[in-house]
């Protein structure tokens, strides 16, 4: 690890004042100069790998602003401050209630110890753990513009069938993101442009010819709280995490689903998929196949097939396809049988 | 009595905690890279990113500006010590910076020195290489690979083992199969780091580094570095987990003793996680063929194995399990065969059962395909095929206790409740399997010595220089001499891992129990002996008892008709403060020169298959219930029953454990564990622990252990078979009977993931 400056700034404003001053509009956050630490658990560790290297580290735990660390319910949603810490939130009684695929999204992820450490902001943000990606002798699009992909005709099984691009077919292995999208969460950011207000579906970047472009954010541009929108009906709602091993990893395939139903007919359905796809995935197609439609095994697979559609396989991840497919499909009867 | 402390059945000893169980917890045991030195600097490994070529240039400016930097060892700098050599001792004949040619992916090639850990890391990741690359051969199929036959390139395996005549049995049989498995490269991953620490007083040199090996390592380390034996000291006085990986001395530790020795300053190099998977020993990946003839009646009349084992270019690392899986049952005929498969890899190494982990995983996944296809319950399939003596060298088993174990684990499983049509068990959306294997694992011992002194106060001191890797051996050879002497465990001391103590064999083979208890025994025996003569002398408080009559119990000696004398009071009568004994074990079959090579740390193995008398083995049955979604296909193991017979146990609780511990890994060896190979570069790609799976807590629920009481006198004097490596011997198979139970689909290439599933 190389050595860098560490800054604890007051609040919001001196952090982005700092930020800018270190950063130009052309950074990339992941590759500025100066970075943001909140939870620690994703950046420190791949400073330690040499995968991320920012001289300066701005420390966010010490912002004076109360709101980063709270989860505020209104008749409006739910806010959660960007600092809010995993386990929090997981295991708040109202974000439980009212939003199973949140608490639930949360709660499998990771493990007790990193959840208590880990933000909220932060996770959304983490980066992929694509194998080539994490170590810095392969070539890597997304680590060196241009150095290749070695994941392309490599190990690839954790890889994504959805959204991929030529340059880049690392897996978003985020799980809150996949409730998030589902929920048309809103995130609002401060930077030295002002505040502004990000739709959840417009953070992060496909990766295309950019796989190195991760987010919309500016390096000097802060989370500061992630806004869920008000729906009684996410009461039904559920996240579908399936890896191979009980605890502590990352998802094969997962789906988040909520569910607006009419006696055994689909009103409304929000589905994002995880594990397979390059970004937080909104199903929309899959949505629309199941609109107005009797809720079975049947209509389940065929929105499962509208969801796969463009699915692309790579030699070891063609098992994603029907996994996800029938992920989803599990997900969207297990959900439609909640007690709620 | 919980689960945790099994009541001791017959032949069994007492479950006492472990003695150094406080300090652990308490996290004030000291492992060797905790331990103090003075005025000490940080060493931080550089390695390749190529698996063949030659170094061509290094790059060290970077490096060397990083500040607090204090040293570079590199190429040219090892010239005048000697080359590792491959064997019990050492991992690799592979010196990384006696020669610039790059043999495997992750060689060191530099070690840089620093006042700091945080400046010696970034001075090695500042080291760059130029190389001139060459194509690798990553494995089994890849261009270049060299298969050679494995006997005789090892003392392993001097032949393959073969009896009567396999290929006219195997044509007669009128029910057969012919099957491929296959197992994948794994690396121990212990939680302790690999670390060496190397500190010169004068022409002394202490190394501090976690061994499995402090005699062997002490010799073959002097002989690296042209030093005399008696120079070098090797402590390692507790061990975060070896599983194998600490037996044989890898390249780093001269390397670091050659640093420290130019510095004049003690180093320390804590190897990363990641580079532990090019700089450690690892499993190599495995391939299998078997081929099992029987007649309608379920009886076994052809039996061929066929192992194929990836090894490095320079070193032929043999496992042939064969051996084992040759004399598991009454077959018939044998023929077996071990092919070598070189590849640009680093050498393999010993990992918890080496051979019959894989060999047996492969052979009792067989037998399930070969009861299937004769229609017969598992179980009794293998009961129509238990031998009277095993079948390569007709000679009897020590003891063979594998039907009680079945029966036992059976009972306490539910076996009688499994419904034998496959996919026919099933709750809601999970489909339930249930399947079974036998876990075996030979029984060997090896010279050992250790010095144990009794004080009036009934203090005891207990000496070895074996190593407590986690098994529990420290306490078994304390509770040994808590039984022999008769005083408490309390005041029982055990010096271990040190090569300073009376010297031990390697901390492999499951032998250390056996070995190190029969010493110990030995010296409290000699004890016993001078206190009976004191107290038997005319005038003492016995005299006129025999020796026979006498035994020791809470702090006397107790005469059989009732009589007895204090043990202070003995030492009083001799006029002694204590009584110190040195005792040399070697087991029966020794060689008269048996007891200098465990000086020279060389030490012989015997028993297992090697015996005239018999052959020795332990045994064991594993039962497991899986659950398998019926959409998502995801293996769940809520259930898993081992039954296990090994001569005496001495310790109920820690032997448990073991088992236990064996258990969890062997359901890891099934569903999640492999070492990912990237073929096109012959390079790892999972090197940590977040993709590099084995179970978690959440994935173990209900696990039985049985033991099941044995008797056997022939092994060693203290009547003790190891189980250390018995218990992951053929879970996985189990796991993968149950799976075809569950879903109709054999699985014959581990681990059983989703993808194989889903398909
Ligand atoms: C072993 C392991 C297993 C894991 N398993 C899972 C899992 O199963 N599912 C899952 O979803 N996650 C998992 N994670 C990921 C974990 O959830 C993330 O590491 C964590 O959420 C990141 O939060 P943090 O606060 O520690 O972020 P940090 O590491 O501090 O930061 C991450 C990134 O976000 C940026 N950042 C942080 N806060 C802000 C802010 N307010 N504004 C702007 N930028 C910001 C940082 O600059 C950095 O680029 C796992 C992690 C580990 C180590
Ligand atoms: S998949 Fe993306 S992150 Fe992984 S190696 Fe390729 S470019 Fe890098």
């Amino acid at each position: 690890m190389r050595p860098f400056i560490y800054e604890q700034p007051a609040d919001i404003s001196a952090a982005v004042a700092i930020a800018s001053r270190f950063t130009t509009d052309d950074d990339q956050p992941t590759r500025a100069n100066a970075q943001f630490i909140a939870g620690g658990t994703n950046l420190a560790d791949y400073m330690k790998l040499g995968v991320a290297a920012p001289n300066r580290l701005l420390d966010l735990n010490r912002l004076e602003e109360p709101a980063l660390r709270q989860i505020r319910v209104s008749d409006d949603g739910i806010r959660f401050g960007a600092l809010v810490r995993m386990g929090e939130a997981a295991d708040h009684g109202e974000v439980k209630r009212r939003y199973p695929v949140i608490a639930d999204s949360l709660r499998l992820a990771a493990s007790g110890q990193i959840r208590n450490m880990a933000s909220l902001a932060g996770n959304v943000l983490q980066r992929t753990r694509c194998e080539y990606f994490r170590e810095t002798s392969w070539a890597c699009n997304k680590r060196v513009p241009g150095s290749g992909c070695a994941a392309m005709e490599g190990f690839n099984r954790q890889h994504a069938v959805l959204g991929a691009s030529d340059a880049c077919i690392a897996t978003y292995h985020g799980d809150f993101a996949q409730a998030l999208i589902a929920l048309d969460a809103v995130i609002r950011a401060e930077g030295s442009r002002g505040a502004r207000k990000i739709p959840f579906a417009r953070l992060h970047r496909l990766p295309r010819d950019t796989p190195h472009i991760e987010t919309d954010l500016a390096a000097d541009e802060i989370i500061t709280a992630i806004e869920v929108p008000a729906m009684p009906w996410a009461r039904r709602s559920r996240y579908l995490k399936i890896r191979d091993r009980e605890s502590y990893a990352f998802a094969l395939a997962s789906a988040a689903v909520v569910l607006d139903l009419d006696g055994d007919s689909v009103r409304e359905a929000r589905i994002a998929l995880g594990g397979v796809a390059t970004v937080p995935w909104r199903a929309r197609a899959a949505e629309a196949a199941l609109q107005g439609k009797k809720l079975d095994e049947a209509s389940a697979s065929a929105a499962a097939e509208a969801a796969f559609a463009d699915a692309e396989p790579r030699q070891h991840n063609a098992f994603k396809i029907e996994l996800g497919k029938r992920t989803l499909v599990r997900a969207l009867l297990e959900t439609r049988d909640m007690k709620v | 009595m919980d689960a945790a402390t099994p009541k001791p059945r017959e032949n069994m000893g007492e479950p006492l905690p472990r003695i150094d169980a406080r300090l652990k917890v308490t996290g004030q045991a000291g492992y060797p890279a905790d331990l103090p030195a003075a005025n000490i600097t940080y060493g931080a490994l550089a390695t390749s990113d190529i698996a063949k070529g030659r170094v061509t240039r290094l790059h060290l400016d970077d490096a060397r500006a990083v500040p607090g930097l204090l040293d570079i060892v590199t190429y040219g700098d090892m010239d005048k010590v000697e080359k590792p050599k491959f064997g019990n001792s050492g991992a690799t004949s592979i010196g990384p910076l006696h020669d610039r040619t790059i043999f495997h992916d992750g060689q060191i090639i530099a070690l840089a020195v620093a006042e700091t850990f945080e400046a010696a890391e970034e001075a090695a990741q500042l080291i760059r290489a130029e190389y001139e690359e060459e194509k690798p051969t990553a494995s089994f199929d890849s261009p270049g690979t060299k298969t050679v036959p494995a006997a005789g390139k090892s003392t392993i395996l001097k032949e393959d083992v073969r009896a009567g005549d396999f290929d006219a049995a195997y044509a007669a049989a009128p029910v057969k199969i012919d099957a491929r498995y296959s197992t994948p490269t794994q690396h121990h991953n212990p939680i302790e780091l690999f670390s060496t620490t190397a500190l010169w007083q004068g022409d002394q040199l202490i190394v501090h580094e976690p061994s499995q090996n402090v005699t062997g390592w002490k010799v073959e380390l002097a002989r690296q570095l042209k030093i005399d034996p008696a120079n070098v000291r090797i402590v390692s006085p507790f061990i975060g987990g070896a599983f194998g990986s600490k037996g044989p001395m890898t390249p780093r530790t001269a390397i670091v003793a050659v640093a420290a020795k130019r510095l004049g300053r003690p180093v320390r190099c804590v190897t990363s996680r990641m580079q532990a998977f090019g700089t450690q020993t690892y499993r190599a990946e495995t391939r299998h063929r078997i081929r099992i003839g029987a007649g309608k009646d379920g009886r076994i009349t052809a039996f061929a194995h066929e192992g194929w084992e990836v090894t490095s270019r320079p070193d032929a690392y043999v496992v042939a399990g064969t051996s084992a899986t040759g004399r598991m049952y009454d077959y018939g005929s044998v023929l077996t065969h071990v092919s070598l498969v070189r590849a640009d890899r680093n050498t393999p190494g010993y990992m918890r059962s080496p051979p019959e982990t894989p060999y047996v995983y492969a052979l009792e996944n067989a037998m399930d395909e070969m009861a299937v296809a004769l229609g017969m319950d598992p179980v009794e399939f293998r009961r129509i095929n238990e031998p009277k003596v095993e079948p390569i060298g007709k000679k009897p088993f020590s003891s063979r206790s594998l039907i009680q174990c079945y029966e036992q684990a059976a009972d306490a499983f539910g076996w009688a409740k499994r419904d034998r049509k496959v996919g026919a068990m099933r709750e809601g959306d999970w489909l339930i399997g249930m399947g079974c294997a036998t876990a075996i694992y030979p029984t060997a011992a090896a010279p050992c010595a250790a010095r144990v002194r009794l004080t009036s106060d009934g203090d005891v001191r207990v000496q070895c220089g074996s190593h407590e890797i986690g098994t529990g051996v420290r306490t078994v050879a304390g509770q040994m001499a808590s039984e022999r002497l008769g005083v408490p465990i309390g005041k029982v001391n055990v010096e271990m891992g040190d090569n300073n103590l009376p010297p031990a064999p390697v901390s492999g083979g499951s032998i250390s129990t056996a070995s190190v208890c029969s010493a110990v025994l030995k010296a409290c025996d000699a004890i016993r002996a001078k206190l009976y003569a004191g107290a038997t002398a005319e005038g003492g408080p016995l005299a006129g008892s025999h020796n026979e009559e006498l035994d020791f119990a809470d702090g006397k000696i107790v005469a059989k008709g009732g009589a007895s004398a204090k043990i202070e009071d003995v030492f009083k009568i001799m006029q002694l403060g204590a009584i110190e004994e040195y005792a040399e074990f070697a087991p029966k079959g020794a060689t008269p020169g048996a007891l200098k090579k465990l000086y020279a740390g060389q030490p012989e193995f015997h028993g297992g298959d090697q015996d005239e008398d018999s052959v020795k083995y332990a045994f064991g049955a594993e039962f497991v219930e899986v659950r398998i979604n019926s959409y998502t296909r995801e293996i769940r193991v809520p259930r898993i029953v081992g039954a296990f017979a090994a001569g005496r146990i001495m310790n109920t609780r820690t032997a448990r454990s073991q088992l236990m511990g064996g258990m969890i890994w062997g359901i890891g060896q099934a569903l999640h564990e492999a070492t990912e190979v990237d073929r096109r570069y012959a390079r790892y790609v999972n090197r940590d622990l977040q993709d590099y799976l084995v179970p978690v807590n959440a994935d173990i629920q209900d696990l039985q252990v049985i033991l099941v009481p044995e008797i056997d006198h022939a092994v060693n004097p203290a009547g003790v078979k190891g189980l250390g490596e018995l218990g992951n011997v053929g879970t996985a198979a189990a796991v993968a009977s149950a799976v075809y139970h569950a879903t109709g689909k054999r699985i014959r290439d581990l681990p059983i993931r989703i993808d194989q599933l889903i398909a």
